[in-house]
């Protein structure tokens, strides 16, 4: 379990105060200077040797991608963007963060700005945020007003600016073209891949798009040291992670803990357990609504990190658990993230947008028992269909719930079937 | 250049080519939708999936570019389970009702479900239905059969630059729309059709007339506009049922305007099929030689002097040939091609023509475009200036009126006054000019028919000959004309005499009785009431100005209807092919006039349509030479006369009726009409 002292994020439940003074007093903003007079090439090594992955799903290493900008301007601006844009259902780490620990996330936004050359960062927030994004813009004007950001920014020489856009509340301008798009004021779509963002992102310009919790930890990381970040944690899966655990459990919380946690202390140790006690465990979906769940099983000693849930046909995502206990209509609960996915589809690729609307459909069915055993097979045949064929990864992310579903609960599906037929089946539970 | 091994097949590309193209070059046939090579890339149709060696899931082969060594599969069961799974998805919600859809027999998707479907449907649920849109006169919607593709929207966005077209909504609501279900603005709105990998988007005027494996497809030439885009067109029996284009990469690319693709209907009304005659102040039917024989009379009571003749904008050039011919053996000198009054021709062929040729335009580095609307006047060429634009680095500049070109321009001044500041360096404009590699000018009739229009040529040359417009290497000067057989007309020398009138010359001495006997072959954008009381002979296909106003009509054959050879506006020499025959009585052009010519007692020296050509050869080489480009030589003008200070106007005032055909034909009328009212500013809740 964390220690104390290995907390990065000291004031997650907004006990301490969220103003400029009180986040000082945390240590944030201490020695900013000093870490920029390491130079562009120290802490992009440093974010490399700290194997921190990014922490908004896709876990790909953020020193690496940081390395990927251009080492000189070719005369194109770079531009540093922020995903605020938190919709993944289960989800509520980056939303913290914005409330009661902003500062860490726009010391981050320089140190970031400064190491891949951007005097301009934006951050996109998610459209549903307004509280965030208030919160947020005062305490970039805090910054402003402490010369923190502007002109000479921190004092440390690099002149860089700050916006908050803010989002219309589309789940896929959290894809990171889809952002790009949307913030350049054009219809939330993501674009095609290769160029990368890190040749022609922004207005075409060099852009490195980075989620909120990668860029807060930063300047942490850059302080203690890569060492004592890559010290946590097991190898390849470093350091410490916000884990929001949601559903039923008794105490649902967001929690800042090590990563490659057991999935069962996690719970136990920050949750108050599972309601009704593990055995009454159903299912667990680590890692937000896209990743595959995983059955009690599997849950009763994984551990939390993006090898191991890899291992077993899942992942970390953005380590939002949702727990679901034994009282749950599973087939009932994947049929809703399916409608989410066809509601959140932008429409632009085939499989995707024709796709995503015929799983929902089956999935409905089979949630009330009204189709053929069959279909299980058929529904899976066209989940693999979409999976990979999609431009982004939304494609992806709706096909994995559902194989997770047929993977692990197909006796249930093919028994509610079967009930259906025989005039058994009265009422399904509502959750 | 880097190699690409596709299906075992190694070739080399070139370094910005895309898988797709690789494998194109490999001879893999690749399924697509969304992607057209003239359009960008939208990657969204998933159709073009393969298999590349060392990548983790199937690439859009469309989007990506290549790199040295990369090894494509295109006939793996990956990418076979992959192309059956998209066209199942996009067979879903396709109502499959090819039966009643008017894009049978020629849609992609029908083709592509054929060779890379499965056989059976899965899908059990309802299928989606979406709301048709009204997007005006042209296309028919049917918007159940969208696959979105989004080929429209980057159409009409990109290419023609009215961005009107787009999509709305989410996921499977996504619906391509005119926003506010206003029909389009675009000239070339009906390339979408042609776009529309279903039968979404169809031609309104053809619905439901006829199955594409019906017609008789006849390769020929445009008329509508000076471009001579190169068009396909379909018939049934002898009825014309739609035209479509070619592909031409030196002119049209694969773009037509709309009136080149909806003008056929007006090939069927208004049209003359008989001779007739006027008799007590009314014209009757006529037999051929009752109508030669009252020529004959009238021309043996004239003199030649009091005799003149004025060729038409759609005149192809063998019976321009046949009647100048026919004129000069009667010692007439009063002839005319340039019914719009254009001060050209007079010097060298390099001073009326298009001389650097359109597709030249994609190496200019700046234009100005003096006196002329090309949007209007020739809306290909206007589309293919906008590609240019799209590029960067292509300022235009614009004297005239300052019309929406669908692209920004930089609008210098209304008239010769700023043409002058121009000459004389005077302007800011001028500089850009002057550090222009491969600077362009393009002249519109507007600033040519004026009185002043020999001046202002003269000016123009001489200023573009000291400006690097026209250099070693590089001449980018060019005349826009709007008229079909103009430049056919200057080549021939359809022109005055020695003493004789020109267009306007004719029409003040007709009307001051000076002339007796005016002979019309297909002009109509004339002012007939100026014709006096001349004895008119109006030869042609539509009963327009002309024909109302004549005396004796003869018949004729309307571009669809004979083998004709047209110029554009470049200089380039095109046949046109008979897709169908003319209706009635009415005939081949040069064929009247050789008739005519027998009862004159004039008899032309050719029996057929063959020698007619080797006669034409013979006087004006050039005219032999088809469908290249000759370089001409570009006269110093001597500037006679000054210019006045009048600002330049456009030649064309509404675009869907400039012609006789198109005037009759109800499409252009009711584009016409739309297009109006979108000028006066109607927004539906105006007043």
């Amino acid at each position: 379990m964390l220690q104390d002292k290995d907390r990065i994020f000291t004031n997650l439940y907004g006990l301490d105060g969220c103003t400029l003074a009180d986040a000082q007093r945390r240590g944030d903003w201490s020695g900013t200077k000093d870490l920029i007079a390491k130079g562009k090439d120290w802490i992009i090594d440093e974010m490399k040797a700290s194997g921190l992955r990014g922490r908004g799903g896709a876990g790909f290493p953020t020193g690496l991608k940081w390395s990927f900008m251009p080492k000189e301007s070719d005369g194109r601006p770079h531009y540093l963007v922020v995903n605020a844009d938190e919709s993944e259902p289960g989800t509520c780490k980056d939303r913290e963060i914005m409330r009661h620990d902003p500062q860490k996330l726009i010391e981050g936004c320089l140190v970031a700005g400064f190491a891949m050359g951007a005097n301009a960062g934006y951050i996109y927030v998610r459209g549903e945020f307004i509280r965030e994004r208030e919160a947020l813009q005062v305490a970039i004007d805090e910054a402003y007003a402490a010369g923190l950001l502007g002109k000479n920014a921190a004092d440390s020489g690099w002149d860089f600016e700050l916006y908050v856009h803010h989002g219309a509340g589309a789940y896929i301008c959290g894809e990171e073209t889809a952002l790009l798009e949307s913030l350049e004021g054009k219809k939330g779509m993501p674009r095609l891949k290769p160029p990368f963002p890190a040749n022609a992102g922004l207005y075409g310009a060099p852009t490195t798009v980075n989620n909120v919790e990668s860029i807060a930890v930063a300047p942490t990381i850059l302080r203690r040291g890569a060492s004592w970040f890559s010290g946590l944690g097991r190898p390849n899966n470093a350091g410490t992670k916000l884990f929001s655990i949601s559903g039923h459990v008794n105490n649902p919380c967001n929690v800042e803990e090590e990563m490659g946690i057991p999935l069962r202390e996690l719970i136990d140790k920050h949750c108050g357990g599972v309601r009704g006690g593990w055995d009454n465990l159903l299912a667990v979906i680590p890692g937000g609504s896209s990743v595959p769940l995983m059955p009690k099983s599997v849950c009763d000693d994984i551990l939390m990190d993006f090898d191991s849930l890899k291992e077993v046909g899942s992942g970390l995502g953005t380590a939002a658990v949702i727990v679901m206990d034994k009282s749950t209509d599973i087939i009932k609960a994947i049929a809703r993230l399916s409608a989410f996915y066809k509601h959140e589809s932008c429409g632009q690729c085939t499989p995707c947008r024709e796709g995503t609307g015929w799983m929902w459909r089956v999935m409905e069915r089979l949630a009330k028992g009204e189709a053929e055993v069959e279909e299980i097979d058929m529904l899976l045949d066209v989940t693999k269909r979409i999976e990979g064929h999609t431009i982004c990864a939304l494609g992806d992310a709706a096909a994995w719930p559902v194989q997770g579903l047929i993977k692990h609960f197909r006796p249930v599906i093919e028994e509610r079937i079967a009930a259906q037929k025989a005039g058994r089946l009265v009422q399904v539970a509502a959750e | 250049m880097p190699k690409v091994t596709v299906d075992g097949i190694e070739v080399e590309v070139d370094a910005s080519a895309t898988v797709l193209q690789a494998c194109e070059q490999a001879g893999a046939e690749i399924p697509r939708f969304c992607y057209h090579e003239r359009l960008s890339i939208a990657g969204n149709c998933r159709m073009c999936l393969v298999e590349v060696e060392r990548a983790p899931k199937p690439v859009a082969s469309c989007a990506q570019p290549v790199n040295d060594g990369m090894v494509v599969h295109t006939k793996t069961e990956a990418v076979k389970r992959a192309r059956e799974g998209v066209m199942e998805f996009l067979l879903i919600n396709h109502p499959l009702d090819c039966p009643i859809c008017d894009q049978g027999g020629e849609c992609d998707l029908q083709d592509q479900a054929m060779g890379y479907g499965i056989d059976s449907n899965r899908y059990g649920e309802n299928k989606r239905a979406v709301e048709d849109k009204d997007m005006g006169p042209l296309i028919s919607t049917t918007m159940t059969r969208c696959i979105h593709c989004t080929r429209c929207v980057r159409f009409i966005t990109e290419v023609s630059g009215v961005p009107e077209l787009g999509a709305t909504g989410r996921g499977e609501d996504m619906e391509i729309t005119t926003y506010l279900e206003k029909a389009l603005s675009s000239e070339l709105q009906g390339n979408v059709i042609d776009l529309c990998p279903v039968g979404a988007l169809t031609s309104k005027p053809y619905a439901f007339t006829a199955r594409p494996w019906e017609l008789k497809k006849t390769e020929t030439i445009d008329v509508m506009d000076a471009m001579g885009s190169n068009i396909r067109v379909d018939s049934r029996g002898r009825e014309v049922m739609r035209v479509m284009p070619r592909v031409n990469e030196a002119i049209n690319e694969e773009w037509i305007s709309d009136k080149t693709r909806f003008i056929w209907d007006g090939l069927k009304t208004q049209r003359l099929d008989r001779p007739y005659v006027r008799e007590d102040g009314k014209l009757r039917v006529a037999t051929w030689d009752e109508a030669f024989e009252k020529i004959a009379e009238k021309v043996a009571s004239t003199t030649p002097d009091k005799m003149a003749a004025i060729a038409g904008d759609l005149a192809d050039v063998e019976s321009m040939k046949a009647l100048k011919d026919l004129m000069v053996s009667l010692g007439v000198t009063n002839l005319d091609c340039r019914q719009d009054g254009a001060k050209i021709g007079t010097a060298g062929r390099g001073s009326y023509i298009f001389n650097s040729g359109i597709e030249a335009i994609e190496e200019a580095d700046a234009l100005l475009v003096i006196g002329s609307n090309p949007r209007l006047e020739a809306p290909v060429l206007n589309a293919r200036i906008r590609k240019q634009w799209t590029k960067g680095g292509f300022p235009i500049g614009v004297i005239g009126e300052d019309a929406d070109l669908t692209y920004p321009t930089d609008y210098l001044g209304a008239g010769t006054d700023t043409l002058k500041q121009i000459i004389d360096g005077s302007h800011p404009f001028a500089r850009v000019m002057d550090v222009a590699e491969n600077p362009m000018i393009i002249m519109g009739q507007g600033a040519l028919t004026r009185e002043d229009g020999e001046a202002v040529l003269s000016a123009t040359i001489a200023y573009a000959k000291s400006a690097g417009v026209i250099k070693d290497g590089w001449n980018g000067f060019n005349v826009l004309h709007t008229a079909a057989a103009r430049v056919g007309g200057l080549d021939l020398g359809f022109l005055p005499g020695e003493e004789g009138r020109d267009t306007q010359g004719i029409l003040d001495g007709a009307s001051a009785g000076a002339l007796d006997l005016v002979f019309l072959l297909g002009a109509d954008e004339i002012e007939t009431k100026y014709l006096g009381n001349a004895f008119v002979v109006y030869q042609g296909t539509h009963g327009d100005a002309g024909a109302h106003r004549a005396d004796v009509i003869l018949p004729g054959a309307a571009y669809t209807e004979k083998s004709g050879l047209y110029v554009n506006t470049e200089g380039r020499v095109q046949m046109a092919k008979r897709a169908a025959f003319p209706p009635g009585d009415a005939r081949e052009d040069w064929a009247i006039l050789r008739a005519l010519s027998a009862t004159l007692g004039k008899v032309l020296p050719y029996d057929s349509l063959r020698d007619l050509r080797a006669a034409l050869y013979e006087e004006v080489p050039h005219l032999a030479t088809l469908d290249e480009l000759t370089s001409a030589d570009v006269p110093e003008g001597a500037a006679t006369g000054t210019m006045a200070a009048t600002p330049f106007s456009n030649a064309i005032k509404d675009f869907y009726m400039t012609n006789p055909i198109a005037r009759a034909s109800k499409v252009m009328a009711d584009c016409a009409a739309l297009a109006n009212d979108t000028d006066k500013g109607a927004t539906g809740t105006h007043g």
